[in-house]
């Protein structure tokens, strides 16, 4: 059983929702329904699974349902039509209490322009969701201290949010999210704001917490490195359908259409790709290539390949896990990999 | 679209109009027209506005009032009776307390609420100082002003709250409450001493009463501006945490909101000021009824004396309620 599942959500925006839904159903696309009807279509028939543990990153161009579908996940947005389970649970079952219920302890979510609480300093901001919950002040500051430093904020507790740099105020948010203890976290664009330097340090944090954490993140994104560089999986939406989803290198390697073979055709795939595959099947090298050989994991990137290929103009043998031989990689293959035209190989 | 709906609201008003036309002519007792022939061949009624011609609404409004008040007599004898009280017993304990002590407790009042600014606080003593200064009788008058004042903008507040915290949840709501506030402030406040006469008589409830429809205004619009202004985010953020509708306006809606809230306040006991002023032409007594009386005996120095009190007073409300505003104003900036 998946942690969430998504199964045929419809969201449509308008006077008259469910008039427009037939139209929706009989293949109309967003710009047709709009043109038509006046009504916008959100999400069009979106079913996903996101598993325990994972990072599944959402990723589109701005309008194309990320932010809506990501507000299914804990109701603040109700769909036209389908359903939605968490943890076996009907989301959209759930009365008034036990929405609030399950929007406390299930999951957190961390905002692009951060949605702190102006008014209050950092620990009570980091308090906050702990507070809803008529948790003690001094158990929620106890909480809160703990998270702060958790996100390196320690020593910043009695300031207020808009003293921080935009990168602080997000590991507030971060924190705040935490502090909590959901299972999932719902992350709506959370780098988007930072600069460029601030937004590579966060995602090597997450990363990096994620490792003990091991929380289902949720993650949105616009930014097609963010998505490469922090899925587990990527949902690709396009005018609220799914184009595709799959791995960083299915997406990169096999694209579903011709949408995601043109979004994806400038990434640096060196930084995607790893060497499960690319790698060829291991024959036996000859002596002086064996002096030469060098081992790497399965899933070293190929940027961490190539310099030692160049340099030596050797050939790599790719270990599992367990240390066996399960394959090889010499200049040939990731010449292969790498050309444009060869995306399927 | 334009044209199509100008020529829909002349038709249906023209219709309307006409209807009420018939109507008045079909119940007034005035000497009228026998019929259609006699009103084309004797076109006298062209000259002055006929007398038949004449739509029963005062009939109408008194047969209503009188209803109202046999039937339901009893609700606006307590409410007068409360309204009265309090007002009464407000008015006695400011009257009963020694001048001095008066100053001393508003100009603490105002040092704290403006976060301990001297410059403020000696303002307002000098203010009210002054007010005794210009005539040893205007300063119970003073008193009598304060205490509709402060009735009326304690009232204004009892109902603007609620009314401003359904508005900011719902647009329908929003959508009634808006064009009635806008109605209610370009009608001349003079008209607001009608309603008020009307139901309880002469003197200080009716002034109460057309004070708080006159001022309401502004302590409504700007708690509803407030709490809509509250960025879309943070209301999120409370939302996605599980937080009920009373947690949110506690912790959130009410604190980010309070400077436009104060900023109402300010507003309404402005407006409230000069209503009640107005509201001497009832007979409320007070600095508006010195004023009136300064006027008709002819005796311009006392009205002046008394106009001059009522410009202290308004500058002493002024500083008070903009003293708590201002500073939490000043608290952003500084943290900004
Ligand atoms: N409350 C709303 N009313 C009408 N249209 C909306 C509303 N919210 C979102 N939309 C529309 O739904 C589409 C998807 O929006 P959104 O989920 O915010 O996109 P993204 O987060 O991917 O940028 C857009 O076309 C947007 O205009
Ligand atoms: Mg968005």
């Amino acid at each position: 059983m998946s942690k969430i599942e998504i199964r045929n959500i419809y969201k449509i925006f308008g006077p008259d929702p469910t008039s427009v839904m037939p139209l929706v159903k009989g293949g109309a696309n967003k710009q047709e329904v709009m043109d038509q009807t006046g009504h916008v279509v959100g999400l069009d028939d979106v079913s996903l699974d996101i598993n325990e543990g994972e990072i599944f990153v959402i990723m589109g161009l701005s309008g194309s349902g990320k932010s809506t579908l990501i507000r299914h996940l804990n109701r603040l947005i109700e769909p036209t039509s389908g359903s939605i389970i968490v943890d076996g649970e009907n989301v959209l079952k759930l009365d008034a209490k036990q929405l609030a219920r399950f929007r406390q302890s299930k999951m957190a979510m961390v905002f692009q322009r951060f949605g702190l609480l102006p008014h209050k300093n950092i620990i009570e901001n980091v308090g906050f969701g702990l507070q809803i919950q008529m948790v003690s002040e001094a158990k929620r500051n106890a909480a809160a201290q703990e998270k702060i430093d958790l996100v390196g904020l320690t020593g910043f507790e009695k300031q207020y949010p808009d003293q921080l740099s935009g990168g602080m105020q997000q590991r507030v948010g971060l924190a705040r999210a935490l502090a909590t203890d959901p299972d999932i976290l719902l992350m709506d664009e959370a780098f988007s704001a930072l600069d460029p330097l601030i937004r590579t340090d966060m995602q090597r944090r997450l990363l990096e917490l994620q490792t003990s954490l091991k929380k289902t993140i949720v993650f949105i994104t616009h930014d097609l490195d963010e998505a490469l560089f922090l899925g587990d999986r990527i949902c690709i939406l396009e005018g609220g359908r799914i184009a595709q989803i799959g791995t960083p290198e299915d997406i990169i390697l096999s694209p579903a259409d011709d949408y995601v073979a043109a979004f994806v055709g400038d990434v640096n795939k060196a930084k995607v790709l790893r060497a499960k595959s690319v790698m060829v099947s291991p024959r036996k090298l000859t002596a002086a290539e064996s002096k030469k050989s060098v081992q790497m994991p399965v899933n070293a990137l190929l940027e961490d390949l190539m310099p030692i290929v160049l340099k030596q103009g050797n050939i790599i043998e790719i270990i599992d896990d367990a240390g066996t031989v399960v394959g090889q990689v010499g200049g040939a293959d990731i010449a292969a990999a790498l050309e444009k035209d060869n995306l399927s190989a | 679209m334009e044209k199509k709906n100008g020529v829909f609201i002349g038709v249906i008003s023209a219709v309307i109009l006409l209807a009420a036309s018939v109507f008045s002519y079909s119940v007034s007792i005035k000497k009228k027209p026998d019929g259609l022939w006699d009103l084309i061949s004797n076109p006298s009624w062209l000259g002055d506005w006929p007398r038949w011609l004449d739509f029963p609404l005062k009939e109408w409004a008194n047969a209503g009032i009188d209803w109202l008040v046999e039937t339901y007599g009893y609700i606006f004898d307590a409410i007068n009776e409360g309204l009265l009280g309090v007002y009464s017993s407000l008015t006695s304990l400011m009257v009963l307390t020694p001048w001095p002590v008066f100053i001393v407790f508003a100009a603490i009042l105002t040092y704290f609420l403006s976060g301990r600014k001297a410059v403020v606080t000696i303002i307002v003593a000098a203010c009210l100082f002054s007010i005794g200064l210009l005539s040893p009788k205007l300063w119970d008058k003073m008193i009598e002003t304060t205490a509709l004042v402060v009735i009326s903008i304690s009232l204004c507040a009892l109902i603007g709250f609620p009314v401003a915290i359904m508005m900011s949840r719902s647009d329908r709501v929003r959508n009634v409450v808006l064009p009635v506030l806008d109605l209610m402030q370009t009608i001349p406040a003079f008209v607001y001493l009608i309603p008020g006469i009307m139901l309880f008589g002469l003197g200080a409830v009716p002034a109460i009463i057309a004070t708080v429809i006159y001022a309401v205004p502004p302590v409504i619009r700007l708690t509803d501006l407030g709490i809509r202004m509250i960025d879309s985010e943070v209301i999120e953020a409370a939302d996605s945490f599980g937080a009920t509708p009373m947690q949110k306006l506690k912790i959130i809606q009410l604190p980010l909101a309070l400077p436009a809230i104060m900023q109402g306040i300010n507003q309404t006991t402005m407006m409230a000021l000069a209503m009640v002023v107005v509201a001497s032409m009832i007979g409320t007594r007070g600095l508006g009824d010195e004023v009136l009386l300064g006027l008709q005996q002819l005796n311009v120095g006392r009205a002046l004396e008394a106009g001059l009190a009522i410009v202290l007073l308004a500058i002493v409300l002024d500083r008070i309620t903009q003293a708590y505003g201002k500073r939490l104003q000043e608290r952003k900036s500084d943290e900004g």
